[in-house]
């Protein structure tokens, strides 16, 4: 499974004080331990960076892959700064990946850039008019962002469906909706349509001291459903050994007695 | 509309592994596509194989590939450059089967001198074998590695009871290895991360699955490598990556259908050529299988796989 590291966000108070004094080093270590513990992307998540959005992205994307032989994942609500994070980004070491396009006509300008710059994009299946309801209601969603995707010119092998983890403590029958919804997208197309989560969604608001234990439990229902990439916390060691657990399982690793060693 | 060959292709890749120096070295591995399916991918090194020869004289060969031998064996400096001469051996592979305390029990520094004499003799990439015996390997391969360092060679073969010290042998005076387990591509991947956490690279070593004989477990040695082969080239399976060993000759050359004369099985065909068929059909399923590196005792067969490889290449 394809981990994208979740850890580096404006929402972490470390992580925003040295985005804030344009500090290289916490990054850049956030970056290395994460990439270290197995993740494929590093998310860079800069919010809105609504001021000096360009430059704080160009900074993030240039200061993390002096480190970090990784491809990274741009999350930012600001066309501008996700655009100057692709020009910054160093293709070397794979594509990017936008996080994220939806089916809101606002966000359709991130599939413009995905086929600009050929990179990948998460395409959350949300609209204008609020949360789905079902996986159905997400799968519907699904295929208006892939059609709209094909005007772009974006290939549906670049496009990974996102359902919109919501979280269990207070919406708990959509837990069961996203995972329907997972196996649901894979049927879109043929080759099958490339799915992901943001998996922490799932434990928001719940006690600290669980949060662990649901996003483990609920990444291996959605592993088992076909799962391709997961934005997740590759430092959580319980959690990586449930993936790797998992993937033993399904027969996607190899046992070894040292498979979680590896 | 004209019909397209579906091809599959691979996110992994056979790493590539050297051994021997000079012009003589040889190059096994480095596919990233399944045996002999060049269309889907590069191979850029054919199989090789080894011919077997052994410190003291093969008595328990056969007549059938004994005789082959029989004016040189008696000295294997002298077997040594006859591969290498005469039969134009692309690399040997000499098994230290006479340091095994059920045979001769010779001593790891008789290995060490027979090493150096055969090296000072040839100069082409050689193998270098234990007597598969678990203890005595141990120290003997240690005396081995040491006496060929600075040759690049083959040691093994490196198992579960004795691969710390064959490692860290193999490490010291830069050889490859290999590591050997009984036909358990779990085990053999567990193997392959202990030695690499020893901090043995990955790109040095050799997995050697245990071969078996047409008629003797065959489908069980075929079964395991083209697991691993599989794990390897389309898991992207990192462990599973080093290229594979078939080390067939010893397996063949003593079973009963090699060796019951024809008055005894006169329906099993001519003694010799029966032998000789019988090693180049087992090798030809373990290349086919993936196999990148044979060890093999009867020029014929050895002949005949050449041949196969060089049509099938």
């Amino acid at each position: 499974m394809i981990i994208i590291g979740e850890k580096i966000s404006v929402i972490a108070k470390k992580v925003r004080e040295a985005m804030n004094s344009r500090d290289p080093k916490p990054i850049q270590e956030l970056a290395d331990a994460q990439w270290k513990a197995g993740a494929h992307f590093i998310d860079v998540n800069t919010g809105p960076a609504e001021e000096k959005g360009e430059e704080l992205m160009t900074w993030m994307v240039q200061s993390i892959q002096e480190k970090v032989h990784a491809p990274l994942c741009l999350d930012t609500t600001n066309p501008q700064a996700l655009e100057a994070g692709l020009k910054a980004h160093n293709n070397r070491w794979g594509k990017p990946l936008i996080n994220s396009t939806s089916n809101d006509p606002e966000r359709f300008i991130m599939l413009e850039l995905a086929a600009k710059y050929q990179a990948q994009i998460i395409a959350l299946t949300v609209g204008k008019g609020g949360l789905p309801a079902d996986a159905e209601e997400r799968c519907g969603i699904a295929a208006e962002i892939m059609a709209r995707a094909a005007e772009f010119g974006v290939q549906l092998e670049d496009i990974y469906l996102d359902p919109l983890i919501l979280q269990v403590c207070t919406t708990q029958d959509q837990a069961m909706h996203s995972i329907r919804a997972i196996k649901m997208f894979q049927e879109l197309n043929d080759p099958p349509m490339k799915t992901v989560v943001g998996l922490s969604n799932i434990s928001n608001g719940v006690p600290k001291n669980m949060r662990s234990l649901i996003d483990r439990v609920y990444l291996t229902l959605l592993i088992y459903e076909g799962l391709t990439a997961a934005i997740m916390n590759p430092l959580d060691k319980e959690l990586m050994d449930a993936m790797k657990t998992t993937e033993v399982f399904m027969g996607k690793t190899l046992y070894a007695h040292s498979y979680l060693e590896m | 509309m004209a019909y397209v060959v579906p091809k599959e292709s691979c996110s992994g890749k056979v790493l590539s592994v050297d051994f021997g120096k000079g012009e003589k070295a040889v190059t096994i591995g480095g596919e990233n596509a399944l045996p002999f399916l060049s269309f889907e991918g590069e191979i850029p090194n054919r199989p090789v194989i080894a011919y077997e020869i052994q410190d003291t004289r093969p008595d328990d060969w056969p007549d059938t590939v004994k005789n082959m031998y029989k004016d040189v064996s008696g000295d294997t400096v002298a077997w040594a450059k006859h591969c290498q001469d005469n039969l134009k051996a692309t690399a040997v592979a000499l098994r230290l089967i006479s340091t095994h305390p059920d045979r001769e029990n010779r001593s790891a520094q008789d290995a060490a001198k027979t090493i150096k004499d055969v090296l000072a003799a040839i100069n082409i990439p050689l193998i270098i074998l234990g007597s598969n015996n678990i203890e005595k390997d141990s120290t003997v391969l240690v005396a081995a590695a040491e006496a060929a360092s600075g040759h690049n060679c083959i040691i093994g073969k490196a198992q579960e009871g004795n691969y710390k010290t064959i490692v860290a042998a193999a490490l010291a005076h830069n050889h490859k290895l290999i590591a050997m387990s009984e036909l358990d591509i779990n085990l053999a991947k567990q193997l392959n991360i202990l030695i690499t956490q020893m901090g043995f690279e990955k790109e040095k070593l050799i997995t050697d699955p245990m071969c078996s004989a047409l008629g003797y477990g065959l489908e069980y040695t075929y079964s395991v490598m083209e697991r691993i082969r599989l794990a390897g080239l389309l898991q992207n399976d990192a462990t599973m990556q080093p290229p594979i060993l078939g080390d067939v000759g010893m397996y063949v050359w003593k079973i009963k259908e090699v060796s019951a004369p024809d008055s005894e099985v006169p329906d099993w065909g001519a003694l010799e050529e029966r032998g000789i068929t019988w090693e180049a059909v087992t090798a030809t399923a373990m290349m086919i299988a993936g196999t990148n590196l044979l060890i093999m005792r009867h020029p014929k067969a050895i002949e005949t796989v050449e041949k196969t490889i060089a049509e099938l290449i």
